[in-house]
C-alpha cells in the first residue's frame, strides 16, 4: 500500500508540472474536438501530430497523445446525442437513447450525464490501473482463442437482446453483420472471399466506414426526407444539467458500466469496443420497464458512456505492463513510444517509472480536465441544435468524408460511406435496426478467427471449448441468457398470433 | 486539414514545376508508408526522414496507406508522378516476397522503381514460448523433428514478415509445424507469452522487449553478427543452422522515371541521415542494423531487390503461400 501511494505521488509529481499539465490540456482539447467531428478519429489525429511531438520529452508527448485518445471518447458522445451521428465508432450505442433524450429536450441532461459518468469511470479506471495493472495483465494472457470465441458467443447472445423490435429482424441483422465481416482476405489461407476481385475489398470492410455510413450518412438522409422532427429538437432545449432524479436513476448504471468496461478493456483484440454494447444490454435486461430503452432512457446513456471511458483507460494496461497493444490506437502509442526511444515492454514500469506513473496520473488529470472542458460546453453544444439543418448537414457530410479519407487515405472508403448510407437508409425505412448489425460485424470477425485458431491448436477437437474452465463458464452464461431472452418473446409471439 | 492543404499545394505545384528538377525540392515531399502508423516500418520511416527533411530543407510528410501486405500503398506510390515529390518506404515484403504472394501484383519490384537507398535492416529472431521444452536452437530443432505434429507456429497473417520468414525457416529446417494466423504481431505475441502457441520468427523490434523481460525465449538471431540489443542471443550460424540469414530490411524508393539528379539528392540526404548520431542511436535502440556505405547506394538497393525476389519466389511458391 505504501508503494501504491509513493508511486502515485511520483506520478502526480510528473503529471502536475506546468509543461505536462499544458500538454494534457492541449491533448484533451484536440481530442474533444476531433471526437465531436464525425469520422475524424484519434488514429488519424495521433498519426498526424506524431512528428510535432519529436521536440518534446517522451513523457510529455505520450501524455498529450493519450489525452487525444480519451478526449475523443468524450467528444464522440456529443455528436451522437445531438445529431444522432456517432462522432466515434464507440459511441454508436450512446446515440440510441442519447439522441432520443435530445429530441425530448433533454440534450443537456444527456450530455451532462455522459460527461459525469465518463469522469467517474475514468477515475475508477485510473485507480484500477495504478493498483491492479500488473496482476490484471494476467487476464489478457488467460484469454486465448478458445476463451475469446466463447466470449464472442456470449456477445452474440447479448446482441439479440439489444434489439428494440422484432427478435427475428434482430437476428437477421446480426447475421448480415457477421456476413459482412467475412468479406476480405481469409486470415489463415490468404484466399480472397466475397471481394468480387475488387482490390479495395481485399482487406475487408473498415468498421469506421460501416458505422459512419449506416449511422451517419443514413441519419442525414432520413432527416432530409422529413423536416418536422428536427424542429422538435430546436424548440425545446430544457435543463442543461442533470438533477437529483437523473443522478438517482444513473448512478447504478454508471457503476455497472464502469465495471464491465474496465474488464473488457483489458482483453486483447479490441475488447473495449464491446463495453458499451454489453453495458446497454445489461441495463435493458435488468430495467423494470425495458420498453423505455430506445425512447430516451437515461440509463442507456449513463451505462454505455461509463463503460466506454473505463475501457478506453484500461486498454492502456496491456500496453503499459506488457508492451502489447490491444487495439489500433494503442498500436500507434507503441509507435510513438519507440520513436521517442522507449521500447514498450514489460520493463517500462521499472526502467521508466516516471513515464509509467506519470502517464497513469495524467489520465486522471486529463479526465478532470475533460469534465471542466465539457460541462461548460454543454450549453454551447445544445445551442448548436438551433443551427438550421440545411446549414448543418453539409458541414457534417464534409467532415464525415474528410474523416473517413484520413483513416486509410483511400478514396474508395469515401464512396463506401455513401453506399452504406443508402443501405442504412433503406434499413431504417424497412424497420430494421442497424445497431445489432454493427455488433454482429464486430463480433463476427473475432468469432470466426478465434474459432478457427482454437480448432487448429486443438487439432479439430471441439471439446477444447468445454475443457477450459473460463470458456465453459462463458458458454454456460450465454446459454442461460439465450433462454431468458427467448422465452418471453416466444410467449409474446404466441399472444400476438392469438390477438390477430 | 493538413492533408487537404497539402493536396491543394500539390495540385498547384504540379502545374508550376513540370519535369525540370532544378531547385528541387521546392515543396513538401510525401513519403508513402504502406503500413499502419506505429508499426516497425512506419517508425523507421519517421526516424530516417526526420533528418532527411532538415537536409533537403523541405518537410517529408508521412502518409500511411495500409492494406494487402503493403502492396496497396506501394502500387499507389509506383503509379504516382515521378517528380520526386512522392517517394515510398518499401520493405522485404513489398519488394521481395510480394511477387510470389500476390500473383496479380500491379508492379514489378525489380523494374518499376528508382531505388534511393537502404534505410535499415531489422534482423529476424527465432523465439518460442517460455515453457518450451528446449533451451537452445539445437534442442529446438531436435524437438521439432520428433514432434512435428504437435508444434504450433504463430505468424501475423499471410503476407506479413513473420509469415514469409516463418515459411522460409520451415523450408530450411525441413519442418512442418501447424501454422496459426493472427491479425498482427501484437495478438500473436500475446498468445506466445500465454503459452498457447509454441514459436514464431519475427522482427527484433517486436520481440526484444519480451525476450529481455523473460516472457519468451530466443533461440537465435538470423544475422551474420549478434545484435547489441540482444547480446546473449547467438546467431543462427553460431547455433549451428546454415542458410537461415534473413532481415526485414526497409528501403526508400521513388517511382520509375524520377530524374537522376532528384534521385541523387534524395540518396545523399538518406546517407547523411544514416550518418547522423541521433538517427543512428534511435535505429540501434530498435535493434536495427545500419547499412554500410556500400549497401546504401541506389545500385546496391537494386541488386538487393533482385536477389530478394529471386530468393523468396521459389520458397513461397513451394510452400503454396499466396494471398489471392
Amino acid at each position: 500500500m505504501g508503494d501504491f501511494f509513493s508511486n502515485l505521488s511520483l506520478g502526480f509529481g510528473v503529471a502536475l508540472t506546468l509543461q505536462n499539465l499544458g500538454l494534457a490540456f492541449l491533448g484533451c482539447l484536440v481530442g474533444t474536438l476531433i471526437g465531436v467531428l464525425p469520422g475524424v478519429g484519434p488514429i488519424a489525429t495521433i498519426a498526424m501530430l506524431l512528428p510535432i511531438t519529436f521536440g518534446l520529452d517522451p513523457t510529455g508527448a505520450l501524455i498529450m497523445l493519450a489525452g487525444i485518445y480519451y478526449g475523443a471518447q468524450y467528444g464522440g458522445s456529443t455528436t451522437a446525442i445531438l445529431v444522432n451521428i456517432p462522432g466515434e465508432a464507440t459511441s454508436v450505442v450512446t446515440a440510441l437513447d442519447g439522441h432520443q433524450m435530445a429530441r425530448q429536450g433533454r440534450a443537456g441532461v444527456a450530455l451532462g450525464i455522459a460527461a459525469i459518468g465518463s469522469f467517474f469511470a475514468g477515475t475508477v479506471a485510473t485507480l484500477v490501473i495504478a493498483a491492479l495493472g500488473a496482476p490484471l495483465t494476467k487476464l489478457a494472457l488467460i484469454f486465448g482463442p478458445t476463451e475469446y470465441f466463447s466470449l464472442m458467443v456470449m456477445g452474440l447472445v447479448f446482441a439479440v437482446v439489444l434489439a428494440r423490435g422484432s427478435i427475428l429482424k434482430a437476428i437477421a441483422m446480426i447475421l448480415v453483420g457477421v456476413l459482412l465481416s467475412t468479406v476480405g482476405t481469409d486470415l489463415e489461407t490468404g484466399e480472397e472471399r466475397m471481394t468480387f476481385g475488387l482490390p479495395f475489398l481485399a482487406d475487408g470492410i473498415d468498421f469506421a466506414v460501416l458505422a459512419m455510413g449506416i449511422f451517419g450518412i443514413a441519419e442525414i438522409m432520413r432527416n432530409l426526407d422529413h423536416t418536422e422532427t428536427r424542429d422538435v429538437v430546436r424548440q425545446a432545449i430544457g435543463r442543461l444539467l442533470p438533477n437529483r432524479d437523473d443522478f438517482k436513476q444513473s448512478y447504478k448504471p454508471v457503476l455497472r458500466g464502469t465495471f464491465i468496461g474496465a474488464i473488457l478493456g483489458i482483453l486483447p483484440g479490441n475488447g473495449a469496443v464491446l463495453g458499451p454494447f454489453a453495458s446497454y444490454t445489461l441495463e435493458k435486461k435488468i430495467a423494470k420497464d425495458p420498453r423505455r430503452f430506445g425512447r430516451g432512457a437515461i440509463e442507456g446513456v449513463a451505462g454505455p458512456e461509463s463503460a466506454n471511458n473505463a475501457g478506453a483507460q484500461t486498454s492502456f494496461i496491456p500496453l503499459l505492463t506488457l508492451g502489447i497493444p490491444p487495439n489500433a490506437v494503442m498500436a500507434l502509442m507503441v509507435g510513438a513510444m519507440t520513436i521517442h526511444g522507449i521500447i514498450p515492454g514489460p520493463q517500462v514500469m521499472t526502467k521508466n517509472p516516471t513515464l509509467f506513473w506519470g502517464m497513469i496520473a495524467s489520465m486522471w488529470v486529463g479526465n478532470l480536465m475533460l469534465l471542466v472542458i465539457n460541462l461548460p460546453l454543454v450549453g454551447m453544444w445544445v445551442r448548436l441544435l438551433k443551427v438550421p439543418y440545411r446549414l448543418l448537414f453539409p458541414a457534417i457530410l464534409m467532415f464525415c468524408c474528410i474523416g473517413i479519407y484520413s483513416i486509410n487515405s483511400l478514396p474508395t472508403d469515401v464512396m463506401f460511406i455513401a453506399f452504406f448510407g443508402l443501405v442504412g437508409y433503406m434499413l431504417i425505412k424497412f424497420g430494421f435496426e442497424p445497431a445489432p448489425m454493427l455488433l454482429g460485424f464486430v463480433l463476427g470477425r473475432l468469432m470466426e478467427e478465434n474459432l478457427r485458431r482454437a480448432l487448429i491448436i486443438s487439432r479439430g477437437s471441439l471439446e477444447t471449448f468445454i475443457e477450459r474452465p473460463v470458456s465453459a463458464g462463458l458458454l454456460a452464461v450465454a446459454a442461460i441468457l439465450l433462454v431468458i431472452a427467448l422465452l418471453p418473446s416466444i410467449r409474446k409471439g404466441r399472444d400476438e398470433v392469438f390477438t390477430e | 486539414m493538413k492533408k487537404v492543404v497539402l493536396a491543394l499545394a500539390a495540385v498547384a505545384g504540379l502545374a508550376a514545376t513540370g519535369a525540370k528538377a532544378q531547385g528541387y525540392p521546392t515543396r513538401p515531399i510525401t513519403m508513402i508508408v504502406p503500413f499502419a502508423a506505429g508499426g516497425p516500418t512506419d517508425v523507421v520511416a519517421r526516424i530516417v526522414t526526420d533528418n532527411m527533411s532538415r537536409t533537403l530543407g523541405q518537410q517529408i510528410v508521412i502518409e500511411n496507406v495500409a492494406g494487402a501486405g503493403g502492396t496497396t500503398g506501394i502500387t499507389r506510390a509506383a503509379q504516382s508522378q515521378p517528380d520526386g515529390y512522392t517517394i515510398m518506404m518499401g520493405h522485404m515484403g513489398t519488394h521481395g516476397a510480394a511477387p510470389a504472394l500476390y500473383p496479380n501484383l500491379k508492379y514489378d519490384p525489380t523494374k518499376d522503381f528508382a531505388p534511393i537507398g537502404l534505410a535499415a535492416g531489422t534482423p529476424i529472431v527465432i523465439v518460442a514460448k517460455k515453457d518450451f521444452p528446449a533451451n537452445d536452437l539445437k534442442g529446438f530443432l531436435d524437438y521439432l523433428s520428433k514432434n512435428a505434429d504437435k508444434v504450433n507456429m504463430a505468424h501475423a497473417g499471410v503476407g506479413s514478415v513473420s509469415h514469409s520468414t516463418g515459411i522460409f525457416f520451415n523450408s530450411v529446417v525441413k519442418a512442418k509445424p501447424t501454422m496459426v494466423a493472427y491479425r498482427g504481431t501484437g495478438p500473436a505475441l500475446n498468445d506466445l507469452m500465454a503459452n498457447t502457441v509454441d514459436f514464431m520468427t519475427d522482427q527484433i523490434v517486436n520481440v526484444a522487449p519480451q525476450i529481455q523481460g523473460g516472457n519468451i525465449k530466443a533461440f537465435a538471431i538470423a544475422t551474420p553478427e549478434r545484435s547489441p540489443v540482444l547480446p546473449n542471443v547467438p546467431t543462427t550460424k553460431e547455433a549451428g543452422l546454415q542458410g537461415y540469414e534473413v532481415s526485414a530490411w526497409n528501403a526508400v524508393f521513388a517511382p520509375k522515371g524520377t530524374p537522376a539528379d532528384v534521385v541523387k539528392k534524395l540518396s545523399d540526404a538518406l546517407m547523411k541521415s544514416l550518418d547522423d548520431e541521433n538517427t543512428k542511436k534511435r535505429l540501434l535502440e530498435l535493434g536495427g542494423v545500419i547499412p554500410s556505405n556500400a549497401e546504401r547506394t541506389p545500385e546496391a538497393l537494386q541488386k538487393l531487390v533482385e536477389s530478394e525476389v529471386a530468393r523468396w519466389t521459389p520458397v513461397l511458391k513451394a510452400a503454396g503461400a499466396t494471398a489471392e
